[in-house]
């Protein structure tokens, strides 16, 4: 069940040149003890470059497993992913993951040995063709302009906030200028002023450096607030239930939450997302049984 | 030095000041305790240990009635020795263990096969192996350096091994995106991440060649201070025997301190857990 | 909705090998083990010249070792010594752990002396141990004590040190008394520290009391492998070691089976 959905007022500029992803008949199978789970099944989807996708649903639906084949940590056992046009992964290709599709992780994966500036760098240094004081000027400009954040360039992470961390480490992704960005729930365990502060800052950094952006939360209203697209999949075998277009204007405002365009596709979102965990509820009981 | 995070089920709390004071009444009370024991308890047991004093007075005489003192030559010479061959065997130990764990950590293949050879040899405890490695090996010396090589190899290793599984998979992914070949994983994550779990193996390892070492000299070696102790008990001279125990404790402490500096200094950032936790 | 957990519409899966029960590659290197010392000794290497064959041990070992009472007796005498050693240590060290952790007075009197004590290996006891106590057997008891002494207290003492003052306070605000706060609080958080260094202490003991037993024993497996050398026999050394390890291995077990009763939540 794929659409192209709509897109909203063009008030982001231009979409980028690359970043186009093209997901066909996905499909991942896991085979622990001899029997077959289904985690994906026949997944598709097209992201135009520059999208804001946000992929929502119940827990153990595959959302997961969808981005680790994005970002090239898995292969999917049928189907493939193309990224401009040229295949991605694949049942045959070796899984590449790579400075192209940057992912931000759910429990933060900023080198805890390296300094701020190191890890800003890493990715730089790692592709080469880039001297050393070229990285850190460019380290330095993109952090200032993310809320000043040059003055702890030479901090540890264990010293910075998780707030702070999690800047960092969108920021370590972005200097790469990948094709793709994904974020695996990154603010899942923040707070509600700590989590506001991001999804600005997030949209902010949107706004100015238009990307595509593969989103993964369970949390409903936040996928509502950043995205253009809102994916709701199904419990196990994943494939996709519903796809939401975000028609809110941007800039997005906090004052939207109060709409009423922005309340009707809320309720749309969450009964097709309770449809699912009530589905999963009921297998999960079937299975304990 | 523990710090003072006492649980409290007494409210107290202690002052820096009040504490060295208590550690230095501990002390008088455990040499008293020692004095009375050998001078004025009723069993010739303790009659026939020397006494603090004693010790003290030997240990630092510039001519000792038994030959062994801080201004003797000999005193060295058993100091050198023993620390040579700790030294030694930690430092092999440390060359072929960290490599050796790294590799089986990391990848599952290396675990595979020598993991089952490590856990048939690792309950044989290391000085069982004294009487074989003295006829395999071409002399003594060789034989107590590697049997005290195996203590510490085991210990580094195993360490090592869970420094490295224990670093979240998170880290691997998040340097292959950001463009890294596998060489650049092994120095940018796996060697830092494992660094904490390989000094506290080091810390282990050094106070574990000590003991084998010991063990081995006294089993079977010619100077050293695990020598100097036997040889002082079969000559009667007892308070030797205490000097060689105090001289091994404080070689012991001073090399597991350093090994627990050089930690500390490559690892400025596992020390920075300060900041405002999130 | 799909619902299937079979997959329908996949196609088929490459069948993944099962693991077999047997795991070849571990298996290969242990065999290889074994080989390379059966060759080692064939092709006369240096330093191999007088060593026996796996098979000349496995033979020598059913002939003269198997059925003969004092090799088993050997065996109690060890373990004898190991767990009663091992088992002072845990009566005297935990409750002193405990102490350590809960009376900041008696840590700041104590403890710099037991710190001051514990880098001392506890072989280098031998001497002393043998002055002071009146029978061999009580001087080893004491050596293996010493082993798993400092390990099993400083272990608990780190267990104590680690709960955190918070839950203390919240029980007692709660109107918890000493007695209800030590049963419910410490020994919980204790017990896992107790586990670590009885694990330790298993290790560290077995090879203080093998070598206490070569130095200063007449009885036992440590002295059994010695005997073997003394009389230049190299088989019975690495029966001996053989024995010793087997002896090691199975008091791993037997400590980690009470762990597994003290902590029926871990896995």
């Amino acid at each position: 069940m794929t659409t192209t959905a709509s897109h909203p007022p063009e008030d982001l500029g231009p979409r980028p040149q690359t970043g186009g992803l093209g997901i066909a008949n996905v499909s991942k199978v896991y085979d622990p003890e001899g029997r077959a789970v289904v985690a994906l099944d026949d997944f598709s989807l097209d992201v135009e470059a520059g999208d804001f996708v946000a992929i929502v649903g119940p827990s153990g639906c595959g959302k997961s497993t969808l981005l680790n084949i994005l970002a090239g940590f898995d292969t999917p056992t049928s189907g493939e992913v193309l990224l401009d046009g040229v295949p991605l992964a694949g049942p045959d290709l070796a899984p590449r993951p790579g400075p192209d599709r940057v992912v931000v992780f759910q429990q933060g994966a900023l080198f805890p040995w390296m300094t701020v500036l190191g890890n800003v760098t890493y990715g730089l240094l790692k592709q080469g063709g880039v001297s050393r004081r070229e990285a850190e000027a460019r380290a330095i400009t993109l952090l200032a302009e993310s809320g000043k954040l040059d003055r702890i360039a030479d901090a540890y992470p264990a010293q910075l906030s998780s707030g702070m961390q999690r800047r960092v480490e969108i920021i370590r992704a972005l200097i790469n200028d990948p094709r793709v960005l994904l974020l695996d729930e990154p603010f899942r365990a923040m707070d509600t002023v700590n989590k506001s502060t991001m999804h600005r800052h997030l949209l902010e950094l949107y706004s100015r450096n238009r990307k595509t952006i593969v989103f993964i939360t369970h949390d409903l209203e936040e996928a509502l607030f950043l995205a253009d697209r809102v994916i709701v999949m199904t419990t196990r075998p994943g494939t996709l239930k519903m796809d939401i277009a975000v028609n809110l204007p941007r800039p997005r405002k906090r004052e939207m939450m109060a709409s009423d365009a922005y309340l009707a596709l809320r309720e749309k979102a969450v009964f097709a997302v309770s449809e699912e965990a009530k589905r999963a509820f009921e297998r999960g009981e079937r299975e304990m049984a | 030095m523990p710090t003072d995070a006492a649980i409290p089920v007494r409210t107290t709390s202690l002052l820096p000041n009040r504490r060295t004071w208590l550690a230095a009444l501990g002390f008088a009370g455990f040499i008293l305790a020692w004095y009375a024991a050998v001078h004025w308890s009723p069993f010739a047991a303790f009659n026939r240990l020397p006494d603090p004093f004693e010790v003290v007075v030997e240990w630092t005489s510039s001519d000792p009635y038994y030959g062994i003192s801080i201004f003797t030559a000999d005193y060295y010479t058993h100091i050198f020795y023993s620390t040579y061959r700790a030294l030694a065997a930690f430092g092999l130990a440390v060359l072929l263990g960290v490599p050796l764990g790294i590799f089986m950590g990391w990848k599952q293949g290396v675990r595979a096969y020598t993991g089952s050879l490590l856990s048939l040899l690792r309950p044989v405890p290391p000085l069982a192996w004294v009487p074989i490695a003295i006829l395999v090996f071409p002399g003594v010396e060789p034989a107590v350096i590697f049997v005290t090589f195996l203590v510490a190899f085991f210990a580094t290793t195993m360490n090592t091994l869970v420094g490295v599984r224990a670093i979240p998979q998170d880290y691997y992914r998040a340097a292959a995106c950001l463009g890294a070949s596998n060489r650049d994983v092994l120095f940018d994550v796996v060697i830092p991440g494992a660094m904490p779990s390989i000094f506290t193996g080091l810390q282990i390892a050094m106070g574990a060649a000590w003991f084998s070492l010991v063990a081995g000299e006294m089993i079977a070696a010619q100077y050293g201070l695990g020598f100097l102790i036997w040889e002082s008990y079969s000559l009667i001279q007892y308070p030797t025997i205490v000097i060689g125990m105090a001289t091994l404790g404080l070689v012991g402490y001073l090399s597991s301190a350093a090994v627990r500096l050089v930690g500390r200094r490559l690892m400025a950032w596992h020390e920075q857990r300060l900041g405002m936790a999130g | 909705m799909k619902d299937a957990t079979v997959a329908t519409t996949s196609p088929a899966l490459p069948r993944p090998r099962r693991a077999r029960r047997l795991d070849w590659r571990g298996t290969s290197s242990v065999v290889g083990f074994f080989l390379a010392w059966q060759l080692a000794v064939n092709f006369s290497l240096p330093g191999f010249t007088d060593i026996p064959t796996p098979w000349e041990v496995l033979v020598t070992f059913v002939r003269d070792f198997l059925f003969s009472a004092n090799y088993w007796s050997s065996w109690l005498v060890s373990f004898q010594r190991v767990f009663l050693g091992f088992f002072l240590a845990q009566i005297i060290g935990i409750p002193l752990g405990l102490f350590f952790g809960t009376h900041a007075t008696f840590r700041a009197l104590v403890l710099p002396v037991f710190e001051m004590m514990r880098p001392i290996p506890p072989l280098a006891w031998v001497p002393l141990s043998i002055l002071f106590w009146p029978t061999t057997e009580a001087s080893i008891v004491f050596i293996t004590f010493i082993g798993a002494f400092f390990i099993i207290t400083i272990n608990v003492f780190e267990g104590v040190r680690s709960i955190r003052p918070e839950h203390v306070w919240l029980a007692r605000s709660l109107g918890a008394g000493t007695l209800r706060i030590f049963r419910r609080i410490m020994i919980p958080a204790v017990v896992p520290s107790i586990a670590v260094g009885m694990t330790l202490g298993i290790a560290v003991t077995w090879n203080v009391v093998i070598a206490a037993e070569m130095i200063a024993s007449d009885s036992g497996l440590g002295r059994l492998t010695w005997e073997g050398y003394v009389s230049s026999t190299p088989t019975i050394v690495i029966v001996g070691m053989i024995s010793i390890g087997l002896a090691g291995y199975l008091s791993t077990m037997i400590v980690d089976w009470i762990e597994s009763r003290m902590m029926p939540w871990k896995q």
